[in-house]
């Protein structure tokens, strides 16, 4: 699969808010808008710039864990609640834990690549916010091997991932860790700042890196990772058109509109296994060398990433695995300012999951929605410079700890 | 005998009561985490309350408290439970461990059936003779030689222990109202008290995760001590504005005074209400006799409670009519002593305000009590009230200094060990943002 067999572009991106703590909308004991809102939100938004539900062939909804979060399944059903030109068409709703959006784009790619669709809807949501984060956790962990959850902490994810941590500084050292965390950090907010829909959006504090110095605390929380290491629990939804060239044409759009998709993989790794190397996303690593060979090209021509920081120590795992340093020398990397918006390559340019938020199926489609406005000009205050050497961008989606991943390189549509 | 083995079996005298059902709470977790860490252990709490139906609402309020507890410990109780292999998500140890805490617990009307208590919390009515009557029916029928905890807020523990016959078996642990909220307990030993009794309950407050304050065995201790006296000035101001100014006025603008110009959580009407005015009057009462070179009484109180005006708080945690009445939380009404009614606070404010004069800025509690510079801003605050020639400023000025004297005043007569001791107690328990033995206004 070097080359793919047609084109396929994304365009027509929307984002709703990501509403949790942070947000001024935010109350935990105020009614809040539900799955359905959404769904519809981000339905609406993608369709108003194709010409409505008439224009789509196929629907596909990524979702993590909805049946768990608002007692809900057979989210395909929520489609014609959109548009009613969705009635009688295909949908299909795909779960991947927090890789659930990255599925949303691959099965939406081959449809369109199967010619079975000219033109794909692409959502991909989670309304988390419903219950509180202890019992969030309990949810959360079915991301991993239920076997395994009675052996793991309250806090599981932020505890398999406060496990890395842990291992990480063992072997390379502490202290330059926690501050190239606390850097990733400041970034995150940076540029959360600048995009109106992200959490962190009125996040005002002044000295981000200090604030995210704080001890990790093990007798409440994980012995590794503090609260600012670690993404939010986030209300919200993405959605993205994913067409053919003929798809373009019939929703009467220009390809100065669209990205195109160079190469995407998709890769899975046993999770009944534990990690082969704590200090190492070794699945990250295999799914970003095989879409990059895929595309015929390597880092140096990635202009931005929007790689999945659930935790700090996931963004610095990512950009080792990437490459992009050695291991043992991402903190490095990331403290030189490689990774900041102004950087030589700058991730997560609306915040990541960290700063956007990380409503856990709706983000693979999100970092899909951040490449398509940058590399189309499209990112209003939070638009960094796409440099001509370096056309590319690349996301990277992960399901549970580094089990389910999704990489696909864009590059804006000629 | 060793810390565990007295928590064999346990009762809470006035279980169902605002500070009882606190106890009763906080010492059923405790009795659990041990029972949990030695899975031999076989403990029992009783809750006993004359009211059956106060007991009957106990168990649910007791339930609820202990899920939000859970929640924020699961760490640790996902240690605690490891052996359970059938507990694997934190839902699961969560609903366990509120249903072993209320295993615990056992409720009772019979006084009979806690005779052979190991260890007795009383958390009765501020009523000496009934006090210890009670304490003295259990000594006298139990083979046990029970130690005993009292709540008391003013009554001398050392009174209770001789009129009781208790050979220095009980201790003053004094909890904070609500219990399971509060971090400060005082802690009132009497003269005799046993040492090991004293060392236990500097125990049991570490694993509640207490602040222990020592206070003298003193009526009122330090607590009550400051409030009582604090509460009367702020009625003796309001009795002086009264000349010029309505009833419900003069008690709207002391209230304001004592909350806003001295940046309590509270003002002073506001926090007697709280507290209800009829436990106020009744502290007082019990108090005076103590006091001999004082008079710790007010008319107006008693004037109030006759006209059936007694504040406190309904089960749910809402407030009952006092000075105010409240709507969400909030003054809403003045209560006139003329007429018998309420007035809408809205047409008080304005009077007020343009009697007090602007408030320095910034001016308000929670924005300087919670603030990491919270120091610089209470002398900003204040140096600039200093500086104020308003008829507000010099009202906040007397109430900062005379609750000052009452801070100095209890250390001086020795009912608290020192300075900090008092602003402790105030800072901790009435979450006042500096305490009140200060240098403001040298």
């Amino acid at each position: 699969m070097k080359n793919l067999r047609r084109k396929v572009y994304m365009t027509a991106g929307y984002n709703t808010i990501s509403l949790g703590t942070g947000r001024k909308e935010f109350h935990p004991k105020k009614p809040r808008p539900g799955l359905e809102h959404y769904i519809d939100e981000a339905g609406k938004g993608c369709l108003e710039q194709i010409g409505g539900g008439k224009n789509v062939d196929e629907c596909v909804i990524g979702n993590f864990m909805a049946a768990r979060f608002n007692k809900q399944a057979n989210l395909p059903g929520f489609f014609p609640m959109i548009d009613p030109d969705l009635r009688f068409k295909p949908a299909t709703s795909v779960e991947g834990a927090c890789g659930s959006g990255g599925l949303a784009l691959t099965s939406g790619i081959r449809s369109v690549l199967a010619e079975t669709a000219e033109v794909v809807l692409s959502i991909g949501v989670e309304v988390q916010n419903t219950m509180k984060a202890i019992y969030g956790a309990d949810v959360l962990a079915g991301a991993g091997w239920f076997q395994e959850r009675k052996n793991g902490h309250a806090y599981y994810f932020p505890g398999q991932f406060s496990d890395r941590a842990g291992a990480y500084f063992e072997k390379y050292g502490r202290e330059k860790t926690r501050q190239a965390f606390a850097r990733w950090y400041k970034n995150a907010i940076d540029n959360a700042r600048l995009c109106e829909t992200a959490q962190e959006f009125h996040n005002n504090t002044e000295d981000l890196e200090e604030l995210a110095m704080m001890e990790p605390n093990g007798k409440v929380f994980v012995d590794h990772l503090n609260v600012f290491d670690c993404s939010k629990v986030s209300d919200g939804a993405s959605s993205i058109a994913i067409l053919s060239e003929e798809g373009l044409q019939a929703c009467g759009l220009t390809k100065d509109q669209a990205i195109e998709v160079v190469a995407w993989s998709q890769v899975e790794e046993d999770i009944t296994k534990p990690p082969q190397d704590l200090t190492s996303l070794t699945t990250i690593r295999t799914a970003v060398a095989l879409a990059l060979d895929r595309a015929g090209i390597t880092m140096a021509q990635i202009g931005t990433v929007e790689t999945h920081d659930c935790f700090t120590v996931a963004g610095l795992l990512g950009v080792e695995a990437m490459g992009l340093a050695e291991p043992g020398e991402g903190a490095d990397f990331i403290l030189q300012g490689n990774t900041a918006r102004d950087g030589v390559i700058p991730f997560n340019t609306t915040g990541g999951l960290i700063g956007w938020g990380h409503p856990t199926g709706a983000t693979g489609v999100h970092q899909a929605v951040t490449i398509w406005e940058q590399l189309t000009g499209k990112a209003g205050k939070a638009q960094i410079e796409i440099k001509k050497d370096r056309p590319y961008g690349m996301s990277v989606n992960m399901g549970g700890d580094d089990k389910t991943i999704v990489v696909v390189i864009y590059k804006q549509a000629t | 005998m060793g810390y565990t083995d007295k928590f064999r079996k346990v009762a809470v005298l006035g279980a169902a009561g605002k500070m009882g059902s606190g106890i009763l709470l906080l010492t059923a977790m405790e009795m659990t985490d041990l029972m949990l860490q030695n899975k031999e252990l076989k403990l029992v709490l009783y809750a006993v309350d004359v009211s059956a139906d106060g007991l009957s609402g106990l168990l649910q309020y007791v339930q609820s408290q202990v899920v939000r507890a859970a929640e924020k410990k699961t760490v640790l109780l996902r240690k605690l439970y490891a052996d359970r292999k059938d507990l694997i998500e934190n839902g699961d140890v969560i609903e366990q461990y509120t249903k072993d805490v209320l295993a615990t617990i056992r409720i009772s009307t019979h006084l009979s059936d806690i005779y052979d208590s190991s260890l007795v919390f009383e958390a009765i009515k501020e009523d000496p003779k009934l006090k210890v009557s009670i304490l003295r029916e259990i000594d006298a029928n139990s083979q046990e030689s029970p130690w005993f905890f009292t709540n008391t807020s003013s009554i001398p523990i050392g009174e209770l222990n001789t009129d009781a016959g208790l050979n220095g078996r009980i201790i003053g642990f004094h909890f904070y109202n609500p219990p399971a909220v509060q971090k400060l307990v005082e802690l009132i030993p009497t003269e005799d008290c046993k040492p090991e009794l004293i060392e236990f309950a500097k125990n049991y407050a570490r694993n509640l995760r207490k602040k222990i304050v020592p206070s003298n065995d003193f009526a009122g201790f330090i607590g009550n001590g400051h409030f009582m006296r604090d509460a009367l000035h702020g009625i003796i101001e309001a009795k002086k504005l009264n000349d010029q100014f309505s009833f419900a006025e003069s008690v709207y603008i002391m209230n304001s005074i004592s909350q806003d110009f001295l940046l309590r959580p509270m003002g002073i009407f506001q926090l007697i209400d709280y507290v209800g005015i009829d436990v106020v009057s009744y502290i007082m009462q019990v108090m005076n006799p103590y006091l001999p070179d004082e008079e710790l009484h007010s008319e107006l109180l008693d004037q109030l409670l006759t006209k059936g005006v007694k504040g406190g708080q309904f089960s749910n945690g809402t407030q009952k009519d006092g000075f105010f009445q409240y709507k969400k939380g909030r003054i809403s009404h003045v209560y006139e002593l003329k007429t018998g009614a309420y007035v809408p606070v809205d047409e008080i404010v304005k009077k007020s305000e343009s009697f007090t004069g602007p408030l320095p800025q910034p001016a308000n509690w929670k924005q300087v009590n919670f603030s990491p510079g919270k120091k610089e801003m209470l002398e900003n605050f204040f140096s600039k009230l200093k500086s104020m020639d308003t008829k507000g400023a010099k009202l906040a000025r007397n109430y900062v200094l005379e609750s000052k004297r009452i801070g100095e005043l209890l250390v001086n007569t020795g009912v608290a060990a020192s300075v900090d001791d008092v602003n402790k107690v105030l800072e901790t328990g009435f979450y006042h943002a500096y305490g009140p033995i200060n240098n403001y206004f040298n």
